[in-house]
């Protein structure tokens, strides 16, 4: 396929999925880079036809499953041991939901 | 500089069980040199001197209660900063898990201690090891031992590093496009990357979970191998770890003799692109491989052409998904939580303040190729070369037991070369990338310096899944043909730090 344009809106949009605040200014930078990126490997498309079955990994896996047991876990404390926040044995987290919810 | 740092792990394994040195003094020796250079180096991000005594002093002790070691006890070694071990900063590299200790050990550190393999500590990388050349680490560069104005390829710079500056004769790495074995050329030294799912992944901080394999980095070929003993095996906390027995890599490590031995020359592997001192040293070491019995064979892979552009759709499609989960809640950075805030603003604060540039451009690249739209065109037709390339190994491995080529297509190139053109960057591990996509093993070992700068050059062995062992014979051979012809190891000739 056709090596497809980046804009910066387009970046921008990409950012917001990733929930990264990427600053106004480095927009540009990032859509071009990724334009030249994507244009060298827009190859891939090419190559395989319809006939070719999809790879999504390197073993021939099927789920793997092992016996539901109770087992040592962390601790809550261990569990809580890095959070940023913490309040009743809980992890604190920001408002999740909106003003108007 | 104390003698004892330039052992090998076996001689310094052996030495400590008959009692000839303890496990104590080998562990200050080796802390003494990182004291030394690394400032220069800057291999480790995190040194654990009490802990590294500690545990020696632990070994010192069972032996002294007549208990039986294990083949590396007492040894030391660098731990990739990937991996987690308990109570011990674990950064990936990256000022979003700064200060963060896990409360856990990595299925791999759990093996090494109770091996009584003395970790030294967490070596440098690129930011969740992205990268080939560890200028990606938020915490600044590790610098190769024999250039300290060269990078020591990446993400496991440091692993390789520490190994060539001798702080360590034992590192662990991960390799999810080449980041074991591209590290391991450029700075003289060997790196394994095992069949996927020899090593458990449980605890090492995930890059591409379908192409992440953690491995064995050392000196010399039979160190490697005892330590993929050490770590390798099946692991009930990782759902793709292999049930089979691991083999037996330490007696195929002391292989002399390749009659019989069927070698694949990779066609695609070696040509244009390739750094002229790089292709003489590897038609050197073909030419080496015929004397020791081997028969040669030039062998066809023609999507391997197409490896480089399916990886990096594959790989920051399944970054952008894994990192995730780094969204300040639970653990590490959190940024901007000024009470007014909600969790989605905090979220995109965090992770623009913690991640940085190539971890950045990745996760965009991959939510990209994810998205509705563009998904078949790049995501799918990735996944369809994947197949490609894995018939072609098949294909090959019908015909030879073995593949050869150049681990990396130029030898240690000069820091900031190539910081600003990140497709340049990516062409390091042009010939590392198809035995991830397959999930088979590759191993790197020096073949000698390129003469044009000196600077070492690494052979790639590759190997059918699940036939690690084969690596091990070649390389071993490989080996001692060289060192015989050298009359020393090639290390003996960088310029002492």
């Amino acid at each position: 396929m056709a090596s497809p344009e980046i804009t910066p809106d387009d970046v921008a949009h990409l950012a917001r999925l990733a929930r990264i605040d990427i600053p106004a200014d480095r927009l540009a930078y990032y859509a071009g880079q990724l334009e030249v990126i994507l244009g060298s490997i827009a190859k891939v498309s090419e190559v395989a036809g319809d006939d070719v079955p999809a790879t999504s990994h390197p073993q021939p896996l099927t789920n793997a499953f092992r016996e539901d047991e109770p087992g040592q876990s962390l601790t809550a404390e261990q569990a809580l041991s890095g959070a940023p926040s913490v309040e009743d044995s809980r992890f604190r987290v920001p408002r999740i939901l909106d003003e108007e919810a | 500089m104390s003698e004892l740092i330039t052992k090998t792990a076996a001689e310094l394994a052996s030495a400590i069980a008959s009692g000839a040195v303890s496990a104590v003094e080998v562990a200050q020796a080796h802390l003494d040199r990182i004291a030394e250079v690394d400032g220069r180096v800057h291999a480790f991000l995190h040194v654990d001197t009490e802990g590294a005594l500690a545990a020696a002093k632990a070994v010192d002790s069972r032996r002294a209660a007549g208990e039986r070691l294990g083949a590396l006890a007492g040894v030391p070694l660098g731990l990739k900063d990937v991996m987690c071990m308990e109570g011990i900063p674990t950064t990936c590299g990256s000022k979003m898990l700064e200060g963060w200790r896990p409360p856990y050990d990595a299925t791999v550190t759990r093996r090494l201690k109770d091996a009584g393999v003395v970790i030294l500590g967490k070596t440098n990388m690129d930011e969740f090891a992205m990268g080939s050349s560890t200028e990606h680490s938020a915490y600044g560069p590790t610098r190769n031992p024999w250039d300290l104005e060269r990078i020591p390829g990446g993400s496991g710079g440091g692993s390789s590093a520490c190994l060539a500056a001798y702080e360590a004769p034992l590192a662990i790495g991960t390799d999810t496009g080449g980041s074991i074995r591209q590290p391991a050329a450029v700075t003289g030294t060997v790196g394994v990357k095992p069949t996927y799912g020899a090593v458990s992944r449980y605890g090492l901080i995930a890059l591409a979970s379908s192409l992440d394999q953690a491995g064995p980095c050392a000196r010399n070929v039979l160190d490697t191998a005892l330590l993929h003993s050490v770590i390798a095996g099946h692991d009930p906390h990782d759902s793709t770890s292999l049930t089979d027995a691991v083999p037996d890599v330490v007696a195929a490590a002391g292989t002399r003799d390749l009659t019989g031995m069927r070698i694949g020359v990779v066609k695609e592997l070696g040509g244009e692109g390739y750094q002229a001192g790089v292709r003489q040293r590897f038609d050197e070491a073909v030419a080496a491989l015929t004397s020791l019995g081997a028969e040669i064979v030039e062998v066809s892979c023609p999507h391997f052409d197409y490896a480089l552009a399916a990886y990096y759709l594959i790989l920051p499609s399944e970054c952008s998904s894994n990192l995730a989960k780094f969204d300040g809640m639970r653990y590490g950075l959190r940024v901007g939580d000024d009470g007014e805030s909600s969790v989605e603003q905090v979220m995109g604060r965090t992770r623009a303040a913690g991640f940085g540039e190539e971890v950045t451009r990745r996760i965009i690249l991959g939510t990209y190729a994810l998205s509705a739209g563009y998904y078949d065109a790049f995501y799918g037709s990735a996944q369809k070369i994947r197949t490609l390339i894995q018939r072609d190994f098949n294909d090959a491995f019908a015909k030879v037991d073995v593949l050869v080529s150049p681990t990396a297509p130029t030898t240690a190139f000069k820091l900031g070369e190539k910081l600003d053109d990140p497709l340049a960057m990516y062409l390091n591990d042009i010939a590392t990338i198809p035995a991830n996509l397959a999930g088979t093993p590759g191993m790197s070992i020096p073949i000698g310096l390129a003469p044009e700068d000196n600077l070492p050059v690494g052979l790639q062995i590759m190997a059918p899944a699940r036939a690690d062992e084969r690596m091990y014979a070649v390389g071993g051979a490989l080996e001692a043909a060289l060192l015989a012809q050298w009359g020393a190891p090639i290390l003996s000739k960088a310029v002492a730090l």
